[in-house]
Formats: C-alpha cells, structure tokens, sequence
C-alpha cells in the first residue's frame, strides 16, 4: 500500500491509522485504511474479506434447497429477504407458479423481516453518534417481532422459511391478531422514535450535510435501496420492476433529496411506516389456501440461466444462477447490496474528519456477512 | 422488446457480436455474447445510449472457457441487457469498465480474486476477499482445495 508516501497539501509527511479489523462501531470485522492530514481524511481504503466463508463456491456442492438454508447466513439481519431471493431464482429457473396464500406469507415475512432491519438500523446508528437508549428501544421492539417469527418457523435467526414452490408452515394460531397488535404498537412506538432521535438537536448536527451522495454518484458505484433514493432518485424495485405479487398493495415510494447522514436516516424511517401498511394489508388479504406447490422431491431445474432481482432493506438483493440441470447450482452469484453500496466510501470519506466516518458508515447500513459472503 | 433495438444496433456496428443461446436465459433479458477486444466500446455506447446503472457483474468458468456476465439496466425506461463476454481460459484478460462505471471496481477485483479474470485497465487490481498471497481461484471448477487440519 502507498499511504505514507501520500503527502498532504503543504508538503508535510500524512498519517495512516488502521480503524478496525473490528471497530468500525463493530457492524463486523472491517478494516479502515485512512491517509490523515491532522483530522482530515485524504485517502480512505476498506479492507473487506475477513468474514469471508466462500458461500458462492459451497453453493456448488448443495442441493437448491440446502441453498436457501445457506442464504440465511448470507445477510443475517434480513435472512426472510435472502430466503425470498433465493426461491424466486429457482422458481424462475424451474417455471413453477406459487400458489396466492404463500406468495401472501413470503411478502408479509419479507415486510416484517424490513421492519426489523430498520429498527437495527434505527438502533445502531443512534448508538454510532454515541446515543445508547436507542439501541435498548429498538431491541426491545425487535422481539416481539422474533416472537413473531418464532412463532412461524421456530427460529429466531436463521429461519429457513421460504420452500421452493412455496412456504414451509403455515402461520399458527393466533398470528394474525399478533401480527396486527405489532403494527399498532410499532406505529406508537414510532412517535418515541421521532421524539428521541429524530428531533433531537445533537443528532441532527452530526448528521445533516454530512457524507453528502450526489445522484451522479449514486448512478456510477451502482448504489441501490435507501441510500439511492436519499439522494433523490425514485427507484424501487418492488414498484418499478415488480415481483411476486407486490402489486396488489398500496404503498409509496418515499424519497429524499439531500443524500446526506440524516436523509439516510429518515429514508428508513418513512420505509418503516410503509412495510407496516404492507403487512397491514396482507393480513387483511389472507385467505385459506394451499402454501406449497407441487414440485419434485429432487429439484433439478433444466439447464439455463437468471437472473433475478429483489428489493432487500439494504437494496437490491439479486442473485444469478445458473443451473446445468443436474440437483446442485452449477454457478451462484450473489449481488449483495452491502457489498457494492460499501465501495462509495472511497469517495465520499476523502476530505472528512475522522469522528464522521463512522457516521457515514452507519448511515449506509451494511452486514459484513452479505459484503464478505 | 425495446432492448432489441439496442442490439441489432450494436450487432450492426460491432462485428462478430450474437445473441448468446436465448433458450437458456430464463429471466426474459436479452443477451448479447460479444468479443472481447470490443467490450470497452459497446459498454461506453450502452452507457451513452442511456443505460446508466450497472446491476450486475460477475463471472463463471464454464470448463472450456471463462464468461463474464454484465447486467445493465437504464432506471428512466426500465431497459434491461446482458452482455456476455467469453474468455480463454488460459489467459483471461478483458478490459476493465471501472473507468466508466466506478461501482464495477470491486466486482472486478472480486472476479480477479476468484476466478482470476485479469481487467487491464482497473485502477487497483489486487485481491479482494481472498487473503493476500492465496494460491488458486476458487471458483474455478478445478480448485482443488488444499487439506487442512480438520480433513
């Protein structure tokens, strides 16, 4: 690397400081190579890799269905989403249909598993800018959405849900009235959030105007989810490039103008309050039903390739798989959205001070399990 | 399809570019296989006709050769393409189009890592997930992974 032969502006030798592997406010093991010039920062380098488990060469030696089993770990904030991509990539390779009420369980899991993550995220970044309760509020609403999925598949992580063709279980008695109570109390609770983060003065001065994203930006390193519509592009691929059955429910498409800290932030709370009218109006939808299709024991798709995309919290979760039609993937890549929305540090870390990187870096919402893989 | 004009235009300038076997795309997005020396020019004509995001790039060893996958999309139409490149084995080598599309940079270095794609051109190509001084590709189809002390 070429860090102390970087001088700064008047000549004088630069500093290199290794945040991490493990600080970066510990979203995992990431290492910050940063070229200082007292406190500011002219050279910022990532150092990923550290978690990684090569799960794109294990997919090779599994079955598709050990394959969803294995995407849970792929994010493991949002293990439903991962699961939905995984599934629909199959599906769209075998050419199943999947019946109404599964289609309605992956969407509400899927809505449910996004309200999760952006309550993490609500958490984690207050606690990067140094505010604790935040955290303690959004664990404790994170539970009672676990109990949720506990209820349904028994787990409270890696869930497995998502079967191709269609869910594994159907929901337990009692869920829908849970489910609904959750809505309800997730909107009051909403209110606290806003009153002790959102409008609080300490946290908009770290935040806004900070690590600005230009929409040009956006467009060139890819940038997908939350962090691409705070800067003012809309772009959902629920609305605009739609799957599954996402058009049959009312929901807007928030966006944000600025790009900075506080709009990232404020991207996930007005997200958060349209996943809950989605899971709103699927319990309202549900009806009985089948939540399986029929498909063969041993799945072997016929030899091809997709190409399929999805709308994970983080952004777009896509995968690309090919099959040569025997019981295994014969190639999986995952296009994570952590991974590529990671690489626009590079840029907008170059000419900020160091107590703002790891606002930035809370800002974009990353799992070091999807960047890594 | 609209994404057809596209690629009877770029069929027309480009020599020696087809559609790459659509029976097996399942995804319903056109393909396009092109060689190698002209990627640079098709992906800065993509880019100038409007496909502004770059979804998607990967790579896959087929055994006999190598092929590079590229996703494009054009947010304002919602015009999807793929163009596929196919390397020698032996000695892959493509031109890079972080210069172009700057998020492809660690998608390249990824592909650089694992299946030892060389990107002439990229700003930064060194290893990415890998440790440094890892011997192989793993995700080429003859790794053969090296026992260690849980075998």
């Amino acid at each position: 690397m070429t860090e102390n032969t970087l001088k700064d502006k008047d000549g004088f030798e630069t500093m290199y400081l290794n945040m991490g592997p493990q600080h970066p406010s510990t979203h995992g093991v990431l290492r910050l190579g940063l070229v200082l010039d007292g406190e500011v920062i002219i050279k910022a380098e990532p150092d990923i890799g550290y978690l990684h488990r090569g799960m794109e060469k294990l997919a090779e030696s599994r079955t598709y269905q050990a394959n969803i089993a294995m995407s849970d770990r792929f994010d493991y904030v949002t293990s439903m989403n991962n699961n939905f991509v995984t599934a629909l990539a199959v599906e769209k390779l075998l050419g199943v249909e999947i019946p109404k009420r599964a289609q309605y369980l992956r969407i509400l899991m899927a809505e449910l598993n996004r309200v999760v993550n952006h309550i993490l995220f609500f958490g984690f970044f207050a606690m990067d800018l140094g505010a604790t309760t935040a955290l303690i509020f959004g664990f404790r609403e994170r539970e009672e959405a676990l109990e949720l999925f506990e209820s349904v598949c028994g787990a409270r992580l890696t869930y497995n849900y998502f079967r191709v063709g269609g869910v594994s279980r159907d929901l337990p008695a009692g869920f829908i009235e849970k489910a609904g109570n959750f809505v309800k109390m997730m909107r009051s609770r909403l209110k606290d959030y806003d009153d002790l983060v959102t409008g609080n003065v300490i946290f908009q001065d770290r935040s806004v105007g900070i690590g600005r994203i230009s929409k040009e930006d956006v467009l060139a390193y890819s940038l997908s989810g939350p962090v691409m519509r705070a800067s003012g592009i809309k772009y959902d691929i629920r609305k605009d490039d739609t799957y599954s059955v996402y058009r049959e429910f009312d929901f807007e498409v928030p966006v944000r103008e600025n790009g900075d800290c506080f709009d990232r932030y404020m991207m996930r709370m007005l997200e958060l309050r349209e996943a809950l009218k989605i899971i709103e109006q699927v319990l309202i939808k549900l009806e009985p039903g089948e939540i399986l299709a029929k498909v063969p024991k041993i799945i072997k798709p016929p030899a091809g390739e997709a190409y399929v995309r999805t709308e994970s919290p983080k952004g777009e979760l896509a995968l690309y798989l090919v099959s040569d039609g025997t019981a295994n993937p014969y190639r999986l890549h995952l296009r994570a959205p952590s991974f590529i929305n990671l690489q626009i540090l590079q840029k907008i870390l170059t000419g900020v001070k160091v107590a703002d990187v790891i606002a930035i870096l809370g800002s974009i919402d990353i799992t070091l399990g999807e960047v890594d893989r | 399809m609209d994404a057809q004009k596209y690629l009877n235009e770029i069929k027309g300038r480009f020599p020696g570019t087809a559609d790459a076997a659509p029976e097996r795309i399942k995804d319903g997005v056109p393909a396009l296989l092109c060689p190698a020396p002209f990627l640079f020019e098709i992906v800065k004509y993509l880019k100038a006709e409007g496909f502004n995001y770059l979804m998607d790039l990967c790579a896959t060893d087929y055994r006999d050769s190598l092929e590079v996958i590229y996703h494009f999309c054009a947010l304002e139409t919602n015009v999807k393409l793929t163009v596929k490149v196919r390397l020698d084995r032996e000695k892959p080598e493509l031109a890079s189009i972080t210069p172009l599309y700057p998020g492809a940079d660690w998608q390249e270095r990824e592909a650089f890592d694992l299946l030892g794609i060389n990107f002439p051109g990229h700003p930064d190509l060194k290893n990415l997930l890998l440790p440094c001084g890892w011997e192989g590709h793993p995700l080429r189809k003859d790794y053969s992974r090296k026992p260690d002390q849980y075998d």
